[in-house]
């Protein structure tokens, strides 16, 4: 879309004044049947978007239980965040996640693009290839993973085993849990990027490979002068929808680990999700929730600027 | 469209014999390892869903059990409730889709064609919604579900507690907008002059011309509700009613190894086989929104 459909200018409705009194009437009931089509967007964003995160934002600043009326209790909800201290844990967790998530998964993609640009037949084979992990359901994904990952007989472990590695506890390791979450999120992820990352290499001009080629640029200098500077717009983009995504973390941590072990899976949508659907506190889950939407909010922001300068150059 | 790409290694490069050699086997290593992370998973459900559970134990790494079992998806399929479940999840889909069609293609065409006065600020209001992802307002979406304003009605448990919400997707409605934006205003003027009236211009004018943008809201909204869980986990509790990625953690705990991978085989074929189909439009789909994750 942003490439597309974005570029078509604004233009203000050049129509010449009608003769104003017959036309009054007319106008009266445009606007009325524009309002009309405009009514199932009203009622669907109204009730299920915009009043949802308006009463995010006052259940915050409420204590409530579903049977009695909220009562407000200010910035109490707030307050009992700090004292738990799954809190923090649940913060660092994310950001840990987040971090090896970058590590990972954000280099792989482009690599996987560059080396795919290179072919010449059969590059539909690979685009498929690359494709298919997405678009199985992320909950089977999981539990297939879950298998995989069993210390005894699971796939990986016997794998390694017969080059003898191992066996390496995985899931079941608060030092390799968190990493495990994000060896199979990257496996889950990366084709989406990857045919991003392929169609911004198909739109850099061929003249600009060819005049650094006459001038001697080698194939590394080509990637690192021409091919990298060309594909930074929208290298930033996945890194913010990456960032966006992988903040909040839910499916993953909850068909794993369910948090565990000590913790070191728990993440803030998870503490959210805790919160809210197995202790009821509304409250609390909702002022965590207005935290985490402030940080998505602002990453978002610069998501959609990023877009706007990008489609407009 | 039919000449190579311009890549970082040119004609002249692959000339040379050395880097022929390095760019092909890097090429080749970059295939198998596709196959081993795109196929390798499938295979390994196939297998596992067919083999033995003592057998899964005992031997992890053969290829293919000595007396496959392929009587595991009948049993997962009735036993399991894996029909059941298959079912509901496209009744799921098939609502999400439609709420989805319907918000999109009106709000789209009010904002692009019929321009009324409270138009921008509507439009306005819905783009600011896409700062809010639906997981940070997910508590207060559910105690608005368990009592919907004005109506009163508690939709938990209820199918529309999922399609509902699934039509407030800005993305949608600026797909629509931006697509009716762009198609020629003469034919609008035309249509309006031989008296055609407003509901007529959507479906014998706009309608008609919209099939790519219809396909892809379309592949966007079946996938993505295939896809969901965290939505149905905690709207749909009863577990006759939960959609098959629900109901497959709660199988995962109770079920025999092999009828559970039967079951995930079968939870995976249906996206898998609508991709393998389509392939060329989702790759396409995505070309087309942009950088939409």
């Amino acid at each position: 879309m942003t490439t597309a459909l974005a570029t078509r200018p604004e233009t203000p409705a050049a129509v010449p004044e009608p003769p104003v009194r017959r036309r009054r009437a007319a106008g009266v009931r445009r606007e009325l049947v524009g309002v009309l089509f405009l009514l199932p967007a009203l009622v669907i964003f109204g009730l299920f978007s915009w009043w949802p995160i308006l009463r995010g934002l006052l259940i915050s600043f409420q204590q409530t239980n579903l049977v009695d009326p909220a009562t407000w209790v200010g910035l109490e909800n707030f307050r009992a965040l700090t004292e738990d201290p799954l809190v923090g844990t649940a913060v660092q967790n994310t950001l840990l996640f987040v971090g090896l998530g970058l590590l990972i998964g954000f280099p792989a993609p482009l690599i996987l693009a560059a080396v795919m640009s290179t072919i010449r037949r059969g590059a539909g084979v690979y685009r498929v290839l690359v494709y298919l992990p997405v678009v199985i359901p992320p909950v089977v994904a999981i539990l297939l993973w879950k298998w995989f990952y069993d210390p005894g007989s699971g796939l990986f472990n016997t794998l390694l085993g017969q080059i003898g590695l191992g066996p390496y506890p995985w899931l079941q390791s608060s030092d390799t849990a968190m990493l495990s979450l994000v060896l199979e999120s990257t496996w889950a992820g990366m084709g989406g990027a990857v045919l991003i990352y392929l169609a911004a290499m198909t739109g850099i001009p061929a003249e600009l490979y060819e005049a650094a080629e006459t001038d001697g640029a080698s194939m590394w200098k080509r990637i690192w002068h021409i091919m990298l500077p060309q594909l930074r717009p929208v290298i930033g983009l996945l890194l913010l929808l990456q960032l966006l995504s992988t903040v909040q973390v839910f499916t993953e941590p909850y068909i794993f680990t369910q948090g565990g072990p000590d913790n070191s899976t728990v993440t803030v949508l998870l503490l959210i999700f805790r919160y809210a659907f197995q202790d009821g506190e509304y409250g609390q889950a909702a002022a965590l929730s207005v935290l985490l939407a402030i940080v998505l909010a602002v990453l978002s922001a610069i998501y959609l600027r990023l877009t706007r300068s990008w489609s407009t150059s | 469209m039919n000449e190579p790409m311009a890549t970082f290694a040119s004609s002249n490069d692959r000339q040379r014999p050395a880097v022929f050699a390095a760019l092909r086997s890097v090429q080749v290593l970059t295939l198998l390892l596709l196959v081993i992370a795109g196929l390798g998973p499938l295979y390994w459900t196939i297998k596992g869903a067919v083999s033995p559970p003592p057998e899964l134990l005992s031997n992890p790494l053969r290829l293919w059990p000595a007396e496959p079992e392929p009587g595991n998806f009948a049993s997962a399929f009735t036993e399991l409730g894996v029909g059941r479940y298959l079912s509901n999840t496209m009744q799921i889909v098939f609502g999400s889709w439609a709420v989805q069609l319907f918000v999109a293609l009106t709000a789209g065409f009010a904002f692009s064609v019929l321009k009324p006065r409270i138009g921008r600020y509507v439009y306005g209001a819905i783009l600011a919604t896409m700062f809010v992802p639906y997981t940070v307002s997910l508590v207060s979406l559910f105690l608005t579900v368990l009592h919907v304003p004005f109506l009163g009605v508690n939709l938990l448990d209820t199918y529309w507690a999922i399609w509902l919400p699934a039509g407030a997707n800005a993305f949608n409605v600026l797909l629509a907008t931006r697509f009716f934006d762009a198609l020629p205003r003469e034919l609008f003027d035309a249509a309006k002059v031989d008296g055609a009236s407003t509901w007529q211009l959507l479906t014998r004018i706009v309608l008609p011309m919209s099939r790519p943008v219809i396909a892809v809201i379309s592949l966007l909204a079946v996938m993505h509700s295939w896809k969901e869980f965290i939505w149905p986990l905690v709207v749909i509790t009863d577990p006759a009613r939960q959609p098959i990625s629900v109901a497959l953690v709660n199988l995962a705990d109770q079920a025999p190894l092999d009828e559970l991978i039967a079951a995930m085989a079968m939870a995976l074929a249906p996206p898998v086989l609508v991709f393998l189909v389509l392939q060329r439009y989702v790759v396409a789909g995505l070309g087309f929104s942009g950088v939409k994750g």
